[in-house]
Protein backbone atom coordinates (compact mmCIF):
# COMPACT_ATOMS: atom_id res chain seq x y z
CA UNK A 1 0.00 0.00 0.00
CA UNK A 2 1.37 3.45 -0.86
CA UNK A 3 2.38 6.24 1.55
CA UNK A 4 -1.06 7.79 1.41
CA UNK A 5 -2.02 5.30 4.11
CA UNK A 6 0.43 5.59 6.95
CA UNK A 7 -0.58 5.67 10.60
CA UNK A 8 1.11 8.50 12.48
CA UNK A 9 -1.03 8.44 15.60
CA UNK A 10 -2.01 5.44 17.69
CA UNK A 11 -4.91 5.89 20.09
CA UNK A 12 -4.79 3.29 22.84
CA UNK A 13 -8.11 3.12 24.68
CA UNK A 14 -6.75 1.25 27.69
CA UNK A 15 -10.07 0.83 29.48
CA UNK A 16 -13.68 1.95 29.17
CA UNK A 17 -13.93 2.33 32.94
CA UNK A 18 -14.06 5.88 34.24
CA UNK A 19 -14.95 7.62 37.50
CA UNK A 20 -16.66 10.40 35.50
CA UNK A 21 -19.97 10.12 33.63
CA UNK A 22 -19.74 12.89 31.04
CA UNK A 23 -22.83 13.03 28.82
CA UNK A 24 -20.71 13.46 25.65
CA UNK A 25 -18.33 10.55 26.26
CA UNK A 26 -16.75 9.21 23.05
CA UNK A 27 -16.96 5.60 24.23
CA UNK A 28 -19.72 3.48 22.66
CA UNK A 29 -23.16 3.42 24.30
CA UNK A 30 -22.81 -0.29 25.03
CA UNK A 31 -19.28 -0.03 26.44
CA UNK A 32 -20.13 -2.27 29.37
CA UNK A 33 -20.65 -5.24 27.02
CA UNK A 34 -16.95 -5.49 26.33
CA UNK A 35 -14.98 -8.63 26.99
CA UNK A 36 -11.77 -8.65 29.01
CA UNK A 37 -9.27 -5.85 28.58
CA UNK A 38 -6.09 -6.83 26.77
CA UNK A 39 -3.05 -7.35 28.97
CA UNK A 40 0.22 -5.48 29.38
CA UNK A 41 2.31 -7.69 27.11
CA UNK A 42 -0.21 -7.46 24.30
CA UNK A 43 -0.22 -3.66 24.50
CA UNK A 44 3.59 -3.58 24.49
CA UNK A 45 3.74 -5.83 21.42
CA UNK A 46 1.10 -3.74 19.70
CA UNK A 47 3.03 -0.49 20.37
CA UNK A 48 6.10 -2.07 18.82
CA UNK A 49 4.20 -3.20 15.73
CA UNK A 50 2.59 0.20 15.38
CA UNK A 51 5.92 2.01 15.63
CA UNK A 52 7.41 -0.23 12.95
CA UNK A 53 4.47 0.70 10.71
CA UNK A 54 5.22 4.44 11.06
CA UNK A 55 3.40 5.56 14.22
CA UNK A 56 5.19 8.38 16.08
CA UNK A 57 2.46 9.70 18.39
CA UNK A 58 0.79 7.61 21.09
CA UNK A 59 -2.31 8.73 22.98
CA UNK A 60 -2.98 6.77 26.14
CA UNK A 61 -6.65 7.27 26.81
CA UNK A 62 -9.85 5.51 27.87
CA UNK A 63 -12.18 5.69 29.73
CA UNK A 64 -9.71 6.73 32.36
CA UNK A 65 -6.23 5.32 31.64
CA UNK A 66 -5.12 5.94 35.24
CA UNK A 67 -7.30 2.99 36.26
CA UNK A 68 -4.79 0.65 34.58
CA UNK A 69 -2.23 -0.30 37.19
CA UNK A 70 0.25 -1.20 34.45
CA UNK A 71 0.33 2.34 33.08
CA UNK A 72 3.93 2.72 34.28
CA UNK A 73 5.05 -0.25 32.19
CA UNK A 74 3.15 0.97 29.14
CA UNK A 75 4.73 4.44 29.35
CA UNK A 76 8.16 2.89 29.80
CA UNK A 77 7.67 0.63 26.77
CA UNK A 78 6.40 3.48 24.61
CA UNK A 79 9.31 5.67 25.64
CA UNK A 80 11.82 3.00 24.61
CA UNK A 81 10.22 3.05 21.16
CA UNK A 82 10.66 6.86 21.04
CA UNK A 83 6.91 7.30 20.70
CA UNK A 84 5.73 10.78 21.68
CA UNK A 85 3.47 9.71 24.51
CA UNK A 86 0.46 11.76 25.57
CA UNK A 87 -1.64 10.87 28.60
CA UNK A 88 -5.27 11.91 28.07
CA UNK A 89 -6.88 11.97 31.49
CA UNK A 90 -9.44 13.37 33.88
CA UNK A 91 -6.66 13.38 36.50
CA UNK A 92 -8.60 11.00 38.74
CA UNK A 93 -7.37 8.93 40.55
CA UNK A 94 -3.78 10.19 40.68
CA UNK A 95 -1.09 11.12 43.18
CA UNK A 96 1.80 13.52 42.68
CA UNK A 97 4.22 10.64 43.20
CA UNK A 98 2.68 8.51 40.47
CA UNK A 99 2.74 11.42 38.05
CA UNK A 100 6.43 12.00 38.88
CA UNK A 101 7.08 8.31 38.08
CA UNK A 102 5.35 8.71 34.71
CA UNK A 103 7.62 11.62 33.93
CA UNK A 104 10.74 9.73 34.95
CA UNK A 105 9.66 6.85 32.70
CA UNK A 106 9.42 9.15 29.69
CA UNK A 107 5.87 10.53 29.48
CA UNK A 108 5.95 13.48 27.06
CA UNK A 109 2.74 15.36 27.75
CA UNK A 110 -0.46 15.35 29.78
CA UNK A 111 -3.91 16.46 28.71
CA UNK A 112 -6.39 17.18 31.49
CA UNK A 113 -10.07 17.78 30.77
CA UNK A 114 -12.10 20.45 32.55
CA UNK A 115 -15.87 20.71 32.27
CA UNK A 116 -16.40 24.30 33.41
CA UNK A 117 -14.61 27.10 35.29
CA UNK A 118 -17.26 26.88 38.03
CA UNK A 119 -16.67 24.02 40.49
CA UNK A 120 -20.29 22.98 40.99
CA UNK A 121 -21.05 23.23 37.30
CA UNK A 122 -17.93 21.28 36.34
CA UNK A 123 -18.92 18.53 38.78
CA UNK A 124 -22.50 18.50 37.49
CA UNK A 125 -21.39 18.05 33.87
CA UNK A 126 -18.82 15.39 34.81
CA UNK A 127 -21.43 13.61 36.91
CA UNK A 128 -18.93 13.28 39.78
CA UNK A 129 -17.02 15.58 42.16
CA UNK A 130 -13.78 16.26 40.33
CA UNK A 131 -13.11 19.96 39.69
CA UNK A 132 -10.78 20.75 42.58
CA UNK A 133 -8.70 17.65 42.03
CA UNK A 134 -8.35 18.49 38.34
CA UNK A 135 -6.92 21.89 39.26
CA UNK A 136 -4.46 20.19 41.63
CA UNK A 137 -3.41 17.78 38.92
CA UNK A 138 -2.83 20.55 36.39
CA UNK A 139 -0.61 22.29 38.93
CA UNK A 140 1.31 19.07 39.56
CA UNK A 141 1.85 18.67 35.83
CA UNK A 142 3.28 22.17 35.64
CA UNK A 143 5.41 21.81 38.74
CA UNK A 144 6.96 18.68 37.22
CA UNK A 145 7.54 20.71 34.05
CA UNK A 146 5.53 18.33 31.88
CA UNK A 147 3.91 19.97 28.83
CA UNK A 148 0.24 20.52 29.68
CA UNK A 149 -2.83 20.62 27.47
CA UNK A 150 -6.09 21.75 29.04
CA UNK A 151 -9.01 20.27 27.14
CA UNK A 152 -12.61 21.41 27.31
CA UNK A 153 -15.46 19.77 25.43
CA UNK A 154 -17.73 22.67 24.55
CA UNK A 155 -21.52 22.48 24.51
CA UNK A 156 -24.52 24.64 25.26
CA UNK A 157 -24.01 24.82 29.02
CA UNK A 158 -20.33 25.85 29.02
CA UNK A 159 -19.66 27.52 25.66
CA UNK A 160 -20.61 30.88 27.21
CA UNK A 161 -17.59 30.49 29.51
CA UNK A 162 -15.07 30.56 26.69
CA UNK A 163 -13.31 33.72 27.94
CA UNK A 164 -13.14 32.37 31.50
CA UNK A 165 -11.86 29.01 30.24
CA UNK A 166 -9.05 30.77 28.37
CA UNK A 167 -8.21 32.74 31.53
CA UNK A 168 -8.09 29.51 33.54
CA UNK A 169 -5.75 27.90 30.99
CA UNK A 170 -3.47 30.95 31.23
CA UNK A 171 -3.68 30.83 34.99
CA UNK A 172 -2.46 27.21 35.12
CA UNK A 173 0.17 28.03 32.44
CA UNK A 174 -1.11 25.43 30.00
CA UNK A 175 1.03 25.02 26.88
CA UNK A 176 -2.04 24.26 24.83
CA UNK A 177 -5.78 24.82 25.16
CA UNK A 178 -8.20 22.66 23.24
CA UNK A 179 -11.70 24.08 23.02
CA UNK A 180 -13.35 21.24 21.20
CA UNK A 181 -17.05 21.31 20.50
CA UNK A 182 -18.69 17.97 21.19
CA UNK A 183 -18.83 15.58 18.25
CA UNK A 184 -22.44 14.47 18.02
CA UNK A 185 -21.89 10.72 18.07
CA UNK A 186 -22.28 8.10 20.79
CA UNK A 187 -23.33 9.64 24.11
CA UNK A 188 -23.21 13.16 22.67
CA UNK A 189 -25.69 12.19 19.96
CA UNK A 190 -28.00 10.74 22.59
CA UNK A 191 -27.73 14.02 24.53
CA UNK A 192 -27.76 16.26 21.48
CA UNK A 193 -30.87 18.19 22.51
CA UNK A 194 -29.16 19.13 25.79
CA UNK A 195 -25.74 19.86 24.28
CA UNK A 196 -25.97 21.47 20.85
CA UNK A 197 -25.29 25.22 21.13
CA UNK A 198 -27.04 27.86 19.05
CA UNK A 199 -25.36 29.53 16.10
CA UNK A 200 -25.12 32.77 18.12
CA UNK A 201 -23.41 31.06 21.05
CA UNK A 202 -20.96 29.43 18.70
CA UNK A 203 -20.19 32.67 16.86
CA UNK A 204 -19.38 34.52 20.08
CA UNK A 205 -17.15 31.72 21.39
CA UNK A 206 -15.29 31.39 18.11
CA UNK A 207 -14.55 35.13 18.01
CA UNK A 208 -13.24 35.09 21.59
CA UNK A 209 -11.03 32.08 20.84
CA UNK A 210 -9.69 33.71 17.65
CA UNK A 211 -8.68 36.83 19.61
CA UNK A 212 -6.96 34.69 22.24
CA UNK A 213 -5.14 32.67 19.59
CA UNK A 214 -3.57 35.89 18.24
CA UNK A 215 -2.83 37.36 21.65
CA UNK A 216 -1.20 34.16 22.95
CA UNK A 217 0.59 33.11 19.75
CA UNK A 218 3.95 31.57 20.55
CA UNK A 219 3.06 31.15 24.25
CA UNK A 220 -0.07 29.03 24.39
CA UNK A 221 -1.59 27.24 21.43
CA UNK A 222 -5.34 27.83 21.33
CA UNK A 223 -7.26 25.26 19.30
CA UNK A 224 -10.95 25.80 18.62
CA UNK A 225 -12.80 22.88 17.04
CA UNK A 226 -16.08 23.97 15.44
CA UNK A 227 -19.02 21.58 15.59
CA UNK A 228 -19.57 20.29 12.08
CA UNK A 229 -23.31 20.83 12.60
CA UNK A 230 -22.59 24.51 11.91
CA UNK A 231 -20.13 24.09 9.04
CA UNK A 232 -21.09 24.21 5.38
CA UNK A 233 -18.87 21.19 4.72
CA UNK A 234 -17.90 18.19 6.84
CA UNK A 235 -14.60 17.63 8.60
CA UNK A 236 -12.05 15.26 7.18
CA UNK A 237 -12.91 12.89 10.01
CA UNK A 238 -9.71 11.24 11.39
CA UNK A 239 -7.96 12.82 8.35
CA UNK A 240 -9.75 10.22 6.27
CA UNK A 241 -10.73 6.64 7.00
CA UNK A 242 -7.69 4.45 7.68
CA UNK A 243 -5.23 7.09 6.48
CA UNK A 244 -3.47 8.48 9.58
CA UNK A 245 -4.95 6.97 12.76
CA UNK A 246 -5.36 3.61 14.42
CA UNK A 247 -7.56 3.21 17.47
CA UNK A 248 -7.30 0.04 19.53
CA UNK A 249 -10.12 -0.36 22.02
CA UNK A 250 -9.84 -2.00 25.46
CA UNK A 251 -10.68 -5.48 24.20
CA UNK A 252 -8.15 -5.24 21.36
CA UNK A 253 -10.30 -4.36 18.37
CA UNK A 254 -8.28 -2.28 15.87
CA UNK A 255 -10.39 0.51 14.38
CA UNK A 256 -10.09 3.55 12.09
CA UNK A 257 -11.97 5.66 14.69
CA UNK A 258 -13.46 5.44 18.20
CA UNK A 259 -16.88 4.26 17.05
CA UNK A 260 -16.23 2.37 13.80
CA UNK A 261 -17.41 -0.87 15.39
CA UNK A 262 -20.91 0.59 15.67
CA UNK A 263 -21.26 0.51 11.86
CA UNK A 264 -23.21 -2.55 10.71
CA UNK A 265 -21.81 -4.98 8.16
CA UNK A 266 -18.16 -4.10 8.71
CA UNK A 267 -15.62 -6.54 10.01
CA UNK A 268 -12.81 -5.43 12.28
CA UNK A 269 -9.95 -7.51 13.61
CA UNK A 270 -8.47 -7.99 17.04
CA UNK A 271 -4.81 -7.41 17.84
CA UNK A 272 -4.91 -10.62 19.89
CA UNK A 273 -5.19 -12.57 16.64
CA UNK A 274 -3.47 -10.45 13.98
CA UNK A 275 -0.51 -8.07 13.85
CA UNK A 276 -1.11 -4.33 13.57
CA UNK A 277 0.63 -4.32 10.18
CA UNK A 278 -1.56 -7.11 8.83
CA UNK A 279 -4.71 -5.38 10.09
CA UNK A 280 -3.70 -1.97 8.74
CA UNK A 281 -3.08 -3.31 5.24
CA UNK A 282 -5.55 -6.17 4.92
CA UNK A 283 -8.45 -5.81 7.37
CA UNK A 284 -11.65 -5.46 5.36
CA UNK A 285 -12.97 -2.88 7.82
CA UNK A 286 -9.94 -0.61 7.29
CA UNK A 287 -10.19 -0.98 3.50
CA UNK A 288 -13.96 -0.45 3.33
CA UNK A 289 -13.84 3.35 2.93
CA UNK A 290 -10.35 3.86 1.53
CA UNK A 291 -9.86 5.27 -1.95
CA UNK A 292 -12.66 6.78 -4.01
CA UNK A 293 -14.47 3.71 -5.33
CA UNK A 294 -17.01 3.73 -2.49
CA UNK A 295 -17.84 7.45 -2.69
CA UNK A 296 -21.56 8.25 -3.02
CA UNK A 297 -23.12 11.12 -4.91
CA UNK A 298 -22.62 14.06 -4.57
CA UNK A 299 -19.09 13.35 -3.22
CA UNK A 300 -18.05 11.31 -6.27
CA UNK A 301 -17.66 14.38 -8.48
CA UNK A 302 -17.11 17.00 -5.78
CA UNK A 303 -13.83 18.95 -5.68
CA UNK A 304 -13.76 18.62 -1.91
CA UNK A 305 -13.54 14.82 -1.97
CA UNK A 306 -9.73 14.95 -1.62
CA UNK A 307 -10.06 17.27 1.41
CA UNK A 308 -12.85 15.74 3.47
CA UNK A 309 -13.04 12.20 2.01
CA UNK A 310 -16.84 12.30 2.25
CA UNK A 311 -16.77 13.26 5.96
CA UNK A 312 -17.57 11.06 8.95
CA UNK A 313 -18.80 7.50 8.32
CA UNK A 314 -20.28 7.16 11.80
CA UNK A 315 -22.23 10.39 11.43
CA UNK A 316 -23.49 9.20 8.06
CA UNK A 317 -24.77 5.98 9.60
CA UNK A 318 -26.16 7.33 12.85
CA UNK A 319 -28.07 10.15 11.14
CA UNK A 320 -29.05 8.63 7.76
CA UNK A 321 -28.88 4.89 8.48
CA UNK A 322 -26.33 4.39 5.69
CA UNK A 323 -22.61 4.33 6.55
CA UNK A 324 -21.72 4.83 2.88
CA UNK A 325 -23.73 8.05 2.49
CA UNK A 326 -22.37 11.58 2.32
CA UNK A 327 -21.84 13.00 5.80
CA UNK A 328 -25.19 14.75 6.47
CA UNK A 329 -23.47 17.79 7.97
CA UNK A 330 -22.46 18.64 4.40
CA UNK A 331 -24.77 21.27 2.94
CA UNK A 332 -24.75 19.27 -0.33
CA UNK A 333 -25.99 16.08 1.38
CA UNK A 334 -29.53 15.01 0.49
CA UNK A 335 -30.06 14.32 4.23
CA UNK A 336 -28.83 17.74 5.38
CA UNK A 337 -32.36 18.65 6.49
CA UNK A 338 -31.91 16.44 9.55
CA UNK A 339 -28.96 18.56 10.67
CA UNK A 340 -30.91 21.74 9.98
CA UNK A 341 -33.75 20.53 12.15
CA UNK A 342 -31.37 19.71 15.02
CA UNK A 343 -30.00 23.26 14.75
CA UNK A 344 -33.46 24.72 14.73
CA UNK A 345 -34.37 22.66 17.81
CA UNK A 346 -31.25 24.04 19.55
CA UNK A 347 -32.37 27.61 18.94
CA UNK A 348 -35.87 26.81 20.27
CA UNK A 349 -34.73 25.27 23.52
CA UNK A 350 -31.93 27.81 24.10
CA UNK A 351 -32.07 28.88 27.72
CA UNK A 352 -34.38 26.05 28.79
CA UNK A 353 -32.68 23.35 30.84
CA UNK A 354 -32.58 19.89 29.26
CA UNK A 355 -31.45 17.04 31.48
CA UNK A 356 -28.42 14.98 30.58
CA UNK A 357 -28.54 11.28 30.27
CA UNK A 358 -25.29 10.45 32.00
CA UNK A 359 -23.02 7.74 30.80
CA UNK A 360 -23.83 4.73 32.95
CA UNK A 361 -23.09 1.08 33.21
CA UNK A 362 -21.27 -1.48 35.21
CA UNK A 363 -17.95 -0.03 34.04
CA UNK A 364 -18.62 2.97 36.20
CA UNK A 365 -19.93 1.06 39.17
CA UNK A 366 -16.74 -1.00 39.33
CA UNK A 367 -14.42 2.01 39.14
CA UNK B 1 17.47 39.09 16.51
CA UNK B 2 20.78 37.74 15.23
CA UNK B 3 22.25 37.71 18.73
CA UNK B 4 19.22 35.86 20.11
CA UNK B 5 19.90 32.30 21.24
CA UNK B 6 16.95 30.19 20.11
CA UNK B 7 16.11 27.12 22.10
CA UNK B 8 13.55 24.42 21.35
CA UNK B 9 10.60 24.35 23.73
CA UNK B 10 10.75 21.52 26.26
CA UNK B 11 7.67 19.90 24.71
CA UNK B 12 9.57 19.25 21.45
CA UNK B 13 11.31 15.95 20.69
CA UNK B 14 13.55 15.38 17.69
CA UNK B 15 13.49 11.89 16.23
CA UNK B 16 14.39 9.96 13.13
CA UNK B 17 11.47 8.90 10.98
CA UNK B 18 12.54 5.37 10.15
CA UNK B 19 10.06 5.19 7.28
CA UNK B 20 11.52 8.14 5.37
CA UNK B 21 15.03 8.44 6.81
CA UNK B 22 14.26 12.07 7.66
CA UNK B 23 14.06 13.70 11.04
CA UNK B 24 10.93 15.15 12.56
CA UNK B 25 10.03 17.41 15.45
CA UNK B 26 7.26 15.97 17.57
CA UNK B 27 5.06 17.86 20.01
CA UNK B 28 1.58 17.27 21.44
CA UNK B 29 -0.74 15.97 18.71
CA UNK B 30 1.54 17.21 15.91
CA UNK B 31 4.76 16.68 14.01
CA UNK B 32 6.93 18.67 11.65
CA UNK B 33 9.03 16.91 9.03
CA UNK B 34 12.46 18.49 8.60
CA UNK B 35 14.54 18.86 5.45
CA UNK B 36 18.32 18.83 5.69
CA UNK B 37 18.68 22.55 6.37
CA UNK B 38 15.88 22.59 8.95
CA UNK B 39 17.45 19.66 10.77
CA UNK B 40 20.79 21.47 11.02
CA UNK B 41 19.05 24.58 12.37
CA UNK B 42 16.95 22.59 14.85
CA UNK B 43 20.05 20.83 16.18
CA UNK B 44 21.56 24.19 17.05
CA UNK B 45 18.47 25.49 18.86
CA UNK B 46 19.84 24.59 22.29
CA UNK B 47 20.02 28.06 23.83
CA UNK B 48 23.83 28.10 23.50
CA UNK B 49 24.12 29.38 19.94
CA UNK B 50 23.14 32.73 18.46
CA UNK B 51 21.34 33.04 15.14
CA UNK B 52 24.65 34.28 13.69
CA UNK B 53 26.41 31.15 14.94
CA UNK B 54 23.76 29.02 13.26
CA UNK B 55 24.11 30.88 9.97
CA UNK B 56 27.89 30.43 10.06
CA UNK B 57 27.53 26.75 10.78
CA UNK B 58 25.14 26.32 7.86
CA UNK B 59 27.48 28.24 5.56
CA UNK B 60 30.22 25.75 6.38
CA UNK B 61 27.90 22.74 6.02
CA UNK B 62 26.27 23.78 2.75
CA UNK B 63 28.96 25.22 0.45
CA UNK B 64 26.62 25.57 -2.52
CA UNK B 65 24.20 27.99 -0.89
CA UNK B 66 24.78 31.74 -0.76
CA UNK B 67 24.94 33.47 2.61
CA UNK B 68 21.87 35.44 1.63
CA UNK B 69 19.88 32.25 1.02
CA UNK B 70 21.09 30.74 4.26
CA UNK B 71 20.11 33.80 6.27
CA UNK B 72 16.69 33.84 4.63
CA UNK B 73 16.10 30.11 5.21
CA UNK B 74 17.23 30.34 8.83
CA UNK B 75 14.98 33.30 9.55
CA UNK B 76 12.06 31.61 7.83
CA UNK B 77 12.46 28.34 9.73
CA UNK B 78 12.93 30.05 13.11
CA UNK B 79 9.77 32.07 12.41
CA UNK B 80 7.92 28.83 11.66
CA UNK B 81 9.10 27.36 14.96
CA UNK B 82 8.15 30.49 16.92
CA UNK B 83 4.76 30.68 15.24
CA UNK B 84 3.99 27.13 16.36
CA UNK B 85 5.20 27.82 19.88
CA UNK B 86 8.15 25.46 19.47
CA UNK B 87 10.80 27.86 20.79
CA UNK B 88 11.24 28.51 24.48
CA UNK B 89 9.58 31.88 25.13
Amino acid sequence: MNGEYRPYTFIAELTYQCPLRCPYCSNPLDYTHQRDEIDTDTWLRVFQEAEALGVVQLNLTGGEPLLRNDLERLIEGASKLELYTNLITSGIPLTFERLARFRALGLNSVQVSIQSTKPTESDRIAGAPSFHRKLDVMQWVRSLDIPLTMNVVLHRDNIGETAALIALAENVSADRLELANAQYLGWALRNRAALLPTREQLGRARAIAADARERLRGRMEVVFVTPDYYSAFPKSCMDGWGRRFIVVNPEGLALPCHLAQTLPGLHFDNVRQRSVEDIWHHSSGFNQFRGEGWLPDPCRTCDRRTKDFGGCRCQAFHVTGNAGATDPTCSLSPAHGRIESARSQASHVAGAPVLFEYRTGRGFARA
Amino acid sequence: MTTARPRLNRKVRLRLDRRTGRYMLLYPERGLELNETALEIARFCTGEWTVDDIVQHLARAFHDASLLEIKRDTRHFLDTLAERGLLQG
